[in-house]
C-alpha cells in the first residue's frame, strides 16, 4: 500500500463526507473524531450512548471494509513501540487542546469555513509534515 | 431508535470510507507527510473527496431550523483563533507526524488489532486525560471550559 491509490481515495473522501453531512443533518452534531472520543472521558447523563454508537460503526465499516476486500493494515515490526506511545500522548493532548482533529477541523470545520479549522489544519498538516521529516529523514525511523 | 441507528449507519459510512481510502495504512498518511521522500498525494484526494461534500451539503443542512432526528443542533460556538488551537494543533501535528495516526485511523486499529492497536489507543486516551487535569489545574473559569469542549 505504498503507491498512489486517487480513485479510491476520492471514493472513501466522498464517503466520508456524506457520513459528516448524515450525522449533522439527522443528529445535529459535528462528526470530529478527537471530541467524540474524549468526551467519553467524561461521562455525563445522554452524553455516552451517541459517541458509542459512532464510534462502533466506525470499527464495524472498517472491519466491513477489511472483510470484503482484505486490505487489513500490517502493523510495523521494527516503528518503536515507545516512540508511538509519544505519538498517542501528543494526539490525545493536542486534539484536545486544539478543539479537534482531521475530521472535525479537517472535513467539518473546512466544510463550514470556520477560520479556525483553517488555522488548525494547516498547523498540523505544515507540523506533521516538519515531524515525518525529522523522524525518517534525520533520525532514520520508519 | 431511529436516531441512535443513524449514529450507528453514520459511523459505519465513515469507517468504510475511511479503510477505502486506504487512510488507515499508517504508510499512506506517512507517504503523504514525507513531501521529500517517495510522496503520496492519496491523503489529498480523500480530504479533497470529504470536503467537496461538506462544504456544499453542511449549507443546505445548516439553513434548516433544527436537525431531521434532535432537537437542535449542537454546533461549536464562534471564537476568535487563539493560542490553544495553535499550540494544540501543533502538538498533533507532532504526534500525527511520528506514528501516521490521528484519532479516525487510531480508533480504526480496533478493526484489525496487533500492537500498535494497545500502544497507541491507550496514549492517546492518556493524552486527552492529562489535557483535562492541565485545563483544571489551571482552574481557567468552568464556564469557558463548558464551552470550549462541544467543539468537533
Amino acid at each position: 500500500m505504498e503507491t498512489f491509490t486517487p480513485v479510491t481515495a476520492l471514493i472513501g473522501g466522498l464517503l466520508i463526507g456524506t457520513a459528516a453531512t448524515l450525522f449533522l443533518w439527522l443528529n445535529g452534531r459535528i462528526a470530529g473524531v478527537s471530541n467524540i472520543v474524549a468526551g467519553l472521558l467524561e461521562i455525563r447523563r445522554g452524553d455516552v450512548l451517541w459517541r458509542l454508537l459512532f464510534l462502533c460503526g466506525l470499527v464495524a465499516g472498517a472491519s466491513l471494509y477489511y472483510l470484503a476486500f482484505g486490505e487489513v493494515p500490517l502493523h510495523r515490526a521494527d516503528f518503536p513501540a515507545w516512540l508511538l506511545a509519544a505519538a498517542g500522548l501528543l494526539v490525545g493532548f493536542g486534539t484536545s487542546l486544539g478543539s479537534g482533529c482531521t475530521s472535525g477541523h479537517g472535513v467539518c470545520g473546512l466544510g463550514r469555513l470556520s477560520v479556525r479549522s483553517l488555522v488548525a489544519t494547516s498547523v498540523f498538516v505544515a507540523v506533521g509534515i516538519v515531524t515525518t521529516f525529522v523522524v525518517r529523514h534525520i533520525f532514520g525511523v520508519y | 431508535m431511529a436516531a441512535q441507528l443513524s449514529m450507528l449507519l453514520a459511523g459505519l459510512i465513515f469507517g468504510f470510507g475511511l479503510a477505502l481510502s486506504g487512510m488507515t495504512h499508517a504508510s499512506k498518511v506517512l507517504g503523504f507527510l514525507d513531501v521529500t521522500g517517495n510522496w503520496d498525494p492519496t491523503l489529498l484526494f480523500v480530504m479533497g473527496g470529504a470536503v467537496a461534500v461538506s462544504a456544499i451539503a453542511f449549507r443546505f443542512v445548516l439553513r434548516r431550523r433544527a436537525p431531521l432526528l434532535a432537537e437542535q443542533f449542537s454546533l461549536p460556538p464562534a471564537r476568535q483563533v487563539d493560542a490553544p488551537l495553535v499550540a494544540g494543533a501543533a502538538l498533533f501535528g507532532i504526534g500525527w507526524g511520528i506514528g501516521g495516526y490521528c484519532p479516525g485511523p487510531g480508533v480504526a486499529l480496533l478493526a484489525a488489532h496487533g500492537w500498535e492497536t494497545w500502544v497507541f489507543i491507550p496514549s492517546m486516551l492518556l493524552g486527552a486525560l492529562l489535557h483535562r487535569a492541565f485545563k483544571s489545574s489551571l482552574g481557567g473559569g468552568g464556564a469557558r471550559a463548558a464551552v470550549a469542549a462541544p467543539e468537533n
